[in-house]
C-alpha cells in the first residue's frame, strides 16, 4: 500500500532526525525471588487462590483420580481436552463421561465450543510462583480457545515446572530465540472491576480455574 | 557549622506574614546564628515562573543574585520558595552569564526547618499548655524539598503538643499560587475538602512551613467562620519555647 | 478568551456541580491508590523498579527508528503484516480497507486508547461496519455514548445504579438488577454471541517487542483474548512509541504496569501474539495486522525535554493521584487523555490553541511525578508547556514540535507580569509599593475567584523589611 510506504518513510526520517545520544545505563536486577520448591508451591497457591483460582496438590501417580472427582464435584458433563497424549489419557480414564478432543478447526466447531462445553482440561508449559501464573503456549493439540471459552478450565501443572518469576522463565527458556504464534500467562479466572472498582468474577474468560499441581 | 546565614524573607511573608519572618530570625539568633538580611531582596520569581513567564522571573532573580554572594547558607522560611531557589534557579539560568551565581546560591539554600534540624540540631523546650494541632505539609515541603519530616520532628520535641493527623494529609490544599485565581473553583473545591479534613481532627490550630498554604487554608477557615487558627511553624515554635 | 479554554472552564464548572460524580471519583481514586500502595510496601524496591522501567523506555526511545524497522522485519517474518499511518485519518482508512477486503461487517474490540485518538469506531460505523466494544467499561460507555473518563477504567465515573439503568435500557429482557455480579453476568451473556460470530477483532498493544516480533496485551476479562483469537482477522493498532527492544524488557515493565495501574501483581491474562494461525493449528486468526500510528509522536520527539512524554506506558497512576482530577473527573479535560498525562500529551498532540488551557488545571503539587513508574517528570513538563502557551519566541520548542506556541498569551497578563517584574527588580519601587499596601491595608482589593471561598488577606501593618530596619538587623556580611 503506497500510502503506508510513504508514511513509513516520513515517520522513520523524522525519528532518525530526533535520535539523541543515550548512554545505556545498567541496573542491578537482584529483585528476583529465589524460593525453595515448597515455597514456590506455597507462593503460587497463595497468589492464585487470592483471585479465586483453585489449587489442589496431588501425587504424580494419582492425579487422574482427583481429576475425575472434580468432574463429578463440579457436575461437568461435557469436557473438552487437547488432541494429545494428555487428552487421550483423560478420555481413557473417564469412559463414562462425554470427553471430546479439540480435533477440528474452530470453523467447524464454534457452536459446540461456545454453547455445549462445560469445561476444558489442558496442560501447561510451566508456571510462575511470584505472580501465580500458568504459562501456556497453545499449539495444534491444545488450541487458544481451549483455555478461554469453556466456563471451567482445569490445568495439570508439574511442580518441577514451577519457576520463581516471569523474568526467570524468559531467561531460562530463552524466549528471545523465538516465540510461538500465541503465548499466554493465565493468572486466575476472568474478572473485572469496571463497575465501582468492585471485583466481579467470570466475565468473558473462564469463570473457574482449577490447577492440579503434581508432586511426589 | 556556619554562624552567619542570609535570610530570604519571601515576598509573601514580607507583606502579609512579617511575624513569621521575625519568629524565624529569632529562632536562628537564639541558636547562636548571625542573621544577615539584605534589604534589596524581593521575590524568588516563582509566581511568574509557574505562570510560564520565565523571562520576567529571570529578570527579577538576576537583580538579586549579587545580594547573596558570600559562601554562607541561605535560609528560607518557606518550602515553596526554597524549592524555587534550590531546584529551579539553576535551570532558569542554564545558558545565562549568571549561571554560576545562581547555582552557587542554590547549592547553599535551606528551608528553615531543614536548617534548624539538620544544621543546628535545634532542641525545643515546650513551656506551653497542652494543645492539639494539625500539620499541613505543603506539596513543596513534602515532595520537592522533602522537608516534611522536619516539621514533624520539631513538633515531636514539644511534649505538650499533640499532633492529630488529618485524612488526605498528603493531598494538595489547592493553593498552587496563581492556580487559586486561574482555576478558582477547582481551588475552592480543594480547599473546602482540605479544611473539612483539618477541622475533623478537632485540633485548634493548623501549623505549616508555608504561608501560601496558610493564606489559602486560613482564609477558607475564616470564611467558614471556623475557630481553627493557622500558624507558621516558626511562630508556633517560638511561642511554645518562650 | 480562547474558545477551547472557555469550553474547558464550562466543563469544569459542570463537573464541580455534579456531587454524585464527585463522590464516585473520590471513592474510586481512594480505592485505586490504596491498592497500588499495597503492591509497593518496600519503597527502596519501588524506586529500583522505577529506575529500571525508565531505563528500558528511554533506551527504546533513543533508537525508535531502528527498533521499529526491526519490529517490522520480525513481524513480517512471522507472518504479521505491518502498516504505517502518519495521521489518525490514515490509520482509520487502513483499518477500514483491511476489514472491507476481508468482507468483515462486525468487529469485536478490545480496549485501545489509540483507537479513541483516531475515533476509529465512528469512522468504521459510518462505513457500515458494526464495532462492538467488549471490555466491560468500554461497553458501558458505548451504550451511554460517552467518551472514556480514565485511560484504564473508562466507566469509572459511573456507579452501579447508573450501569443498571443503562443495561435495563439496552437489554430490557434481562431483569433489572444493581448487583454487580449480575450485571457482570449480563455482560458475559450478551457479548458471548458477538465474540462467536464477529468477522474481525481489533485491539491495542501494550508492548511491541522488536527482538521477537511480538505484540503483548494486558487484560483481566478475557475479551482481549477472545477478540484476537476467535475471529478470522485480527487488527492491532498502536502508537509508534510502544516498541521495546528485547523480550527481557517485558517482565519488569509488565510488573510495574499492573501494580501501578490497578494495584494487581499481574492481570488475569497476558497475551503475547507473534504469528497468525499456523499450519495445523485449529484456531487463531488467519490474518494478523499491526497498524503503527504516528499522530504527532515523532514531532514530540524533536525536543529532548518533551520527549520524556513518550515514555508513558499508560498505567494511569498519575491520573489516580491527581488532586485536581479527583474533583473534576475525566470528561472535564475534554480530550482523549485526562489528568496529568493528558495535560502533558494533549497540548503536544493537538496544539496549544486546542489544548493549551489544560496546563492551568494543575497546582504543580508533584503527586503525579512521584508515582509515575517510568519517572516522567510530569510537573516539569507541565511547567514547560505552560511557558510554551505564553511564549512564542525562539529558545523554546520549534514550530516543528509544538503548534500554537504563545497563542494563549494575553496582553493583560503579560503586562501584569512586566509590572510585577519592574516592581520586584527595583528595591525603591518595591519599598514604595509595600509601604502603600501596608498603610492602605484595609482598602486591599478583593479578587472574586479568591473571595468566593476565602476571606481576603490583608497586608500586615508593617512589612518585614520595615520591622527589620527598625530592629537594626545586619544587612550584609
Amino acid at each position: 500500500m503506497s500510502t503506508s510506504n510513504q508514511s513509513r518513510a516520513r515517520i522513520l526520517q523524522r525519528l532518525r532526525n530526533n535520535a539523541f545520544a543515550y548512554q545505556v545505563e545498567s541496573t542491578r536486577n537482584n529483585l528476583q525471588p529465589d524460593w525453595t520448591p515448597e515455597e514456590k508451591i506455597r507462593q503460587f497457591t497463595d497468589k492464585i487462590t487470592a483471585v479465586k483460582g483453585e489449587v489442589i496438590q496431588v501425587k504424580r501417580d494419582n492425579w487422574q483420580t482427583t481429576l475425575s472427582e472434580q468432574f463429578s464435584r463440579k457436575n461437568l458433563k461435557r469436557i473438552l481436552v487437547g488432541d494429545n497424549a494428555l487428552g487421550e489419557q483423560i478420555r481413557r480414564d473417564n469412559p463414562q463421561r462425554d470427553i471430546g478432543l479439540y480435533e477440528q478447526s474452530i470453523e467447524n466447531f464454534k457452536d459446540s465450543l461456545f454453547h455445549q462445553i462445560d469445561a476444558s482440561v489442558s496442560g501447561c508449559r510451566c508456571a510462575i510462583a511470584e505472580t501465580g501464573s500458568l504459562v501456556l503456549w497453545p499449539d495444534a493439540a491444545e488450541p487458544r480457545l481451549l483455555s478461554l471459552v469453556p466456563p471451567v478450565h482445569i490445568v495439570i501443572l508439574e511442580s518441577q515446572q514451577l519457576f520463581n518469576s516471569f523474568a526467570e522463565v524468559v531467561e531460562k527458556q530463552q524466549w528471545q530465540n523465538g516465540m510461538p504464534a500465541n503465548a499466554l500467562l493465565i493468572s486466575g479466572p476472568s474478572k473485572t472491576a469496571d463497575i465501582e472498582q468492585t471485583l466481579a468474577y467470570g466475565i468473558h474468560g473462564p469463570k473457574q480455574l482449577l490447577v492440579l499441581i503434581l508432586s511426589d | 557549622m556556619s554562624d552567619h546565614v542570609y535570610f530570604y524573607g519571601t515576598c509573601l511573608i514580607d507583606l502579609y506574614y512579617p511575624n513569621a519572618g521575625m519568629a524565624s530570625i529569632k529562632l536562628l539568633q537564639d541558636s547562636g546564628v548571625n542573621v544577615i538580611y539584605p534589604p534589596a531582596q524581593s521575590c524568588c520569581g516563582q509566581p511568574a515562573y509557574n505562570s510560564g513567564y520565565r523571562d520576567e522571573a529571570l529578570d527579577v532573580v538576576a537583580a538579586q543574585l549579587g545580594l547573596f554572594s558570600e559562601n554562607i547558607p541561605l535560609v528560607v522560611p518557606s518550602a515553596s520558595c526554597a524549592d524555587m531557589i534550590k531546584n529551579h534557579w539553576p535551570s532558569l539560568f542554564e545558558h545565562h552569564a549568571l549561571a554560576g551565581q545562581a547555582q552557587a546560591i542554590a547549592s547553599r539554600t535551606y528551608e528553615l526547618t531543614e536548617f534548624l534540624v539538620n544544621v543546628l540540631q535545634f532542641k525545643a523546650q515546650d513551656l506551653g499548655e497542652p494543645i492539639q494541632v494539625a500539620v499541613h505539609s505543603s506539596c513543596s515541603a513534602l515532595r520537592k524539598m522533602q522537608v516534611a519530616v522536619h516539621i514533624n520532628s520539631l513538633l515531636k520535641q514539644l511534649k505538650n503538643v499533640e499532633v492529630i493527623e488529618h485524612e488526605y494529609k498528603t493531598e494538595c490544599c489547592g493553593f498552587g499560587g496563581t492556580f487559586a485565581i486561574k482555576q478558582a473553583d477547582i481551588s475552592g473545591a480543594m480547599v473546602e475538602a482540605k479544611t473539612t479534613h483539618l477541622q475533623n481532627t478537632g485540633a485548634s490550630r493548623v501549623i505549616s512551613q508555608d504561608c501560601g498554604c496558610l493564606m489559602n487554608i486560613g482564609g477558607a477557615l475564616q470564611k467558614q467562620q471556623s475557630r481553627m487558627q493557622t500558624q507558621h511553624i516558626a511562630e508556633f515554635l517560638l511561642e511554645r519555647c518562650s | 478568551m480562547n474558545a477551547a479554554k472557555q469550553a474547558f472552564l464550562k466543563r469544569i464548572d459542570d463537573a464541580l456541580h455534579n456531587p454524585q460524580m464527585r463522590r464516585n471519583f473520590r471513592k474510586a481514586m481512594d480505592g485505586i491508590r490504596s491498592k497500588r500502595a499495597e503492591q509497593f510496601i518496600d519503597d527502596d524496591v519501588l524506586q529500583l523498579k522505577r529506575d529500571k522501567a525508565r531505563i528500558i523506555r528511554t533506551n527504546s526511545l533513543s533508537k525508535q527508528a531502528e527498533l521499529l524497522e526491526k519490529l517490522e522485519a520480525r513481524l513480517t517474518q512471522n507472518g504479521i503484516q505491518v502498516h504505517w499511518a502518519e495521521t489518525a485519518q490514515q490509520a482509520n482508512e487502513i483499518i477500514y480497507q483491511l476489514l472491507n477486503a476481508a468482507g468483515a461487517k462486525t468487529a469485536v474490540k478490545g480496549k485501545s486508547m489509540v483507537s479513541e485518538e483516531t475515533e476509529l469506531n465512528h469512522y468504521l460505523q459510518q462505513r457500515g461496519i458494526e464495532v462492538i466494544e467488549s471490555d466491560l467499561g468500554e461497553y458501558i460507555i458505548q451504550l451511554a455514548k460517552e467518551p472514556p473518563s480514565h485511560i484504564v477504567a473508562p466507566a469509572i465515573h459511573k456507579n452501579r445504579i447508573e450501569v443498571a439503568e443503562l443495561f435495563q435500557q439496552f437489554h430490557p429482557d434481562i431483569p433489572y438488577t444493581e448487583d454487580i455480579n449480575q450485571l457482570t453476568a449480563t455482560a458475559r451473556q450478551v457479548l458471548r454471541e458477538r465474540f462467536a460470530t464477529a468477522d474481525a477483532g481489533i485491539s491495542g498493544v501494550n508492548f511491541a517487542v522488536a527482538e521477537t516480533g511480538t505484540l503483548c496485551l494486558v487484560e483481566n476479562e478475557g475479551n482481549g483474548r477472545l477478540s484476537t483469537s476467535a475471529p478470522d482477522i485480527h487488527i492491532a493498532i498502536t502508537g509508534i512509541e510502544k516498541v521495546v527492544e528485547k523480550f527481557s524488557d517485558v517482565p519488569p515493565l509488565l510488573d510495574i504496569l499492573t501494580k501501578s495501574a490497578t494495584g494487581q501483581p499481574i492481570t488475569t491474562y497476558f497475551n503475547m501474539i507473534s504469528r497468525p494461525r499456523q499450519p495445523g493449528e485449529k484456531d487463531g486468526p488467519k490474518q494478523v495486522h499491526l497498524v503503527l500510528l504516528d499522530n504527532g509522536r515523532s514531532r514530540i520527539g524533536h525536543d529532548a525535554e518533551l520527549l520524556d512524554t513518550l515514555r508513558c506506558i499508560r498505567c494511569g497512576a498519575c491520573i489516580n493521584h491527581c488532586p485536581v482530577y479527583v474533583h473534576v473527573g475525566g470528561h472535564a479535560y475534554g480530550n482523549v487523555y485526562p489528568g496529568p498525562i493528558g495535560i502533558v500529551l494533549e497540548p503536544q498532540r493537538l496544539g496549544i490553541e486546542q489544548a493549551g488551557a489544560l496546563t492551568s488545571a494543575c497546582t504543580l503539587c508533584g503527586a503525579c511525578g512521584e508515582v509515575c513508574p517510568v519517572r516522567i517528570p510530569l510537573p516539569a513538563l507541565i511547567s514547560r508547556l505552560r511557558a510554551e502557551t505564553v511564549n512564542a519566541q525562539q529558545g523554546m520548542a520549534s514550530d516543528n514540535t509544538l503548534s500554537g506556541k504563545g497563542k494563549l498569551r494575553t496582553h493583560s497578563e503579560a503586562l501584569s507580569w512586566k509590572l510585577w517584574s519592574w516592581l520586584n527588580r527595583n528595591p525603591l519601587v518595591y519599598k514604595g509599593f509595600t509601604r502603600l499596601a501596608t498603610r492602605m491595608r484595609f482598602a486591599a482589593p478583593s479578587i472574586p475567584g479568591w473571595s468566593r471561598y476565602r476571606t481576603s488577606p490583608k497586608p500586615a501593618p508593617q512589612s518585614l523589611k520595615e520591622m527589620l530596619k527598625q530592629n537594626g538587623l545586619r544587612e550584609n556580611l
